[in-house]
Order: C-alpha cells, then sequence, then structure tokens
C-alpha cells in the first residue's frame, strides 16, 4: 500500500504542465519515481477513477486529476460509484460514501 | 488604515464549471449577488484583497504541510485546473509581496505561519475572484488554512490567526479587503456530491452572524465529519474573519444548489 505516492503523483501531475508533459510523453518513466504498488500504477495507468477512489485518494486530488482528464461531471461521479461497487467501500482517508448507491443527490 | 471591508464567499467549482447544468432561477440570482459582492468590496476602495481560503492541494502537501501559510508574491497564476472544466481561463493575478511581508511578520507575533513567494490558485481562491474582481486588477495577499490534510488546526487557532491577521491589518498604512471563503456543510469529490445539511448550515451561520465566538469554537472535528461531511472542516474560514472583523455578520445570499455541492453564501461582516 502505497497510497501516499499515489497521490504525490497525482499532485504533481496536476499543478505542474511539466509533469503533465512527462504523463502524455514518457509515463512509464515518470511514474516510475513514485513508490507504487501494482494495483495503483494499473489504477493510474488505465485513468480507473473508480478503483483510486476506493483506494482513499483524497478526493480534491482526484477531481483535479478526472478535470485533467477531461471526464464529464456525470460520468467522474459514477466512476466512484462504480468503483465502491465493485471493489468495496473507501479504505482510507475521509472521503467515504455516505449516499446509497442509487442516491443522485444532484441528479448525476 | 486597516480593514475597510469584511466578507465570506462560496468557492466550489461547479459554481462557474457547471454552470451550465444549473436551474437558471438558483444560478443566475447568486452569480448576480456575488458580482454585487465584489462591487461592494471596490466601494471601500481598498488598496489591497486578503484572500483567506482552504485550498486543495495546489500548493501544499503532506510532505511539507503548513496550518497556515501566507503569500509573499508580486504575482500569481491560476487556476491550475483545466480552464474548460472550470470555467475560468488562465490568467496572473497581481499580488504585493511587500505587504505581504509586513503581514507575515505581524502574524508572527503571535502565530507560526509559513510564507510562499509562489502561489498557484486553485478554483478555492479564483472562483472567489472570478466574481469579486473580475478584471483580476486588485493585488491579493493569498492566505491559506489546512483543512484538507489532517491533522487540521483547532478552531481555535484559527480564531487567532484571524486576530493576528487583524493586528497586522492594523499597522499596514494601505486600505485592506478581507475575505474568506470555503463551503459550510458539503461532502464534496465523493458519489456524495450535492450532499446538503441545510439545517446545520443555517445554525452555523446563526452562529456566524452573531460572531459569537464560543458557540463558533464549540465544533469538533468528529461531530463536523459526521453532520457536514470532511468539506465541513472549511468552516475554519469563516472562524478566522470573524476574529479579524469583530463585527455582526449579514448574510448576503443563501441558498443550497446541489449541482454546486454547497449552500451558496455570501456574507458581509461589519467592522468592529
Amino acid at each position: 500500500m502505497s497510497l501516499y505516492g499515489m497521490q504525490k503523483f497525482l499532485y504533481h501531475l496536476n499543478r505542474d504542465p511539466r509533469v503533465q508533459s512527462r504523463f502524455r510523453d514518457d509515463q512509464a518513466a515518470l511514474l516510475a519515481e513514485y513508490p507504487l504498488d501494482a494495483e495503483e500504477r494499473s489504477a493510474i495507468e488505465r485513468g480507473d477513477l473508480g478503483l483510486m477512489y476506493v483506494l482513499g485518494t483524497n478526493g480534491q486530488l482526484l477531481m483535479h486529476f478526472a478535470a485533467y482528464l477531461g471526464m464529464p461531471w456525470a460520468e467522474y461521479i459514477e466512476a466512484m460509484r462504480e468503483g465502491v461497487s465493485r471493489h468495496g467501500p473507501v479504505r482510507a482517508g475521509v472521503y467515504a460514501m455516505t449516499t446509497g448507491m442509487d442516491e443522485k443527490v444532484a441528479g448525476v | 488604515m486597516s480593514l475597510v471591508f469584511a466578507a465570506v464567499c462560496s468557492h466550489a467549482p461547479g459554481i462557474t464549471g457547471r454552470a451550465h447544468l444549473a436551474d437558471p432561477a438558483l444560478r443566475d440570482p447568486f452569480h448576480a449577488a456575488f458580482r454585487a459582492l465584489g462591487d461592494e468590496m471596490r466601494e471601500a476602495r481598498p488598496e489591497a484583497l486578503v484572500l483567506v481560503g482552504a485550498e486543495h492541494f495546489a500548493n501544499f502537501f503532506m510532505d511539507n504541510m503548513p496550518a497556515y501559510a501566507i503569500g509573499m508574491g508580486d504575482e500569481y497564476e491560476g487556476p491550475i485546473e483545466d480552464p474548460a472544466w472550470l470555467g475560468i481561463e488562465k490568467t496572473r493575478i497581481p499580488g504585493n509581496a511587500e505587504l505581504g511581508k509586513r503581514i507575515v511578520g505581524e502574524v508572527m507575533e503571535t502565530v507560526d505561519v509559513a510564507f510562499a513567494e509562489e502561489w498557484k490558485f486553485d478554483h478555492g481562491l479564483i472562483v472567489p475572484l472570478h466574481f469579486l474582481t473580475p478584471r483580476f486588477d486588485l493585488p491579493v495577499i493569498p492566505v491559506n488554512i489546512n483543512c484538507q490534510g489532517p491533522p487540521l488546526t483547532p478552531l481555535h487557532r484559527a480564531w487567532a490567526f484571524g486576530e493576528a491577521l487583524r493586528r497586522a491589518a492594523d499597522k499596514a498604512p494601505e486600505r485592506i479587503a478581507i475575505v474568506a471563503t470555503g463551503g459550510i456543510s458539503h461532502w464534496p469529490a465523493t458519489p456524495d456530491s450535492g450532499k446538503i445539511n441545510e439545517a446545520w448550515d443555517r445554525e452555523f451561520l446563526a452562529r456566524w452572524q452573531r460572531n459569537d465566538k464560543a458557540a463558533l469554537l464549540s465544533y469538533r472535528d468528529g461531530d463536523i465529519y459526521r453532520d457536514a461531511g470532511q468539506g465541513g472542516f472549511e468552516i475554519r474560514t469563516f472562524v478566522c474573519l470573524a476574529a479579524a472583523a469583530r463585527g455582526q455578520g449579514t448574510i448576503r445570499h443563501f441558498q443550497p444548489i446541489p449541482i454546486f455541492s454547497v449552500s451558496a453564501t455570501l456574507g458581509v461582516m461589519e467592522l468592529a
């Protein structure tokens, strides 16, 4: 478990255009610089926000990653729900899901 | 001089980024009131804006997280977010390094604070500026209270920090506006986004309006997390503002807007 490393990668990616360039052009070398386990690395490579959410990624870091990926809002929200559906409750942090799976409080 | 204007406001990214998904009947009056708050601020003829926010990992991370930070740059940039996603173009925001340095020096007399000569604004600061200073022509002194990465500073320290900011403003010859921005109850960046505890918000704002220090400081993070979500930790900015302004507050706008993930809130506080 290297949640800290995954979050630090997102922190750098979200704020630094140079890291964004490397994520596009030199992704393997970039990710090798962070202490990621296989599950985390795979989730990042696949843009699997649902799994990253369940692993305990800070919600703000994940939301900005979704913005970077250009995910529409409804798709991003649904990805987190699907993550909980597939992998179970959020495992760490303070961004747990407290609503029901079909409880779309904002209509999305 | 000292403070010439004090206010609080929301900053949720949906306010601009998801404006197209909102009911115009709720969105338009809020946006208009937000711009009017900017007009009201400018009528006080401030020379600088101390903007107290709760950032979201744009500048500070868990490798070196300050409880409090103040900007000392002559220029800042933002937003870090994709402009199309946030609905705000990337821009440069004027600062005032010399004033920032003086404020840091005075605050340090009572509160240990980090300083930063560079600062990238995220939605937490740029959304308020988009409405308050749409031409980004007023020098900003960015201020951050860590509300993201626990352990978080206790509320009584946020109050002490507000007192320190006021003391620093009192010693400055400039006319200074102070605006604090945070959510009240909200569960942002989760599938719960849009969940709002309106009753909790109204009770908090009642305490804030009468500047009831004891009542404001009586909240506990465990209760906040249960009743107001992890976003509720951002009340630290409102508490700080109350300590700085010292007067009674007036809510200019309050309307829960789920697609914005918050109760859209604007308020001013008398300077006493």
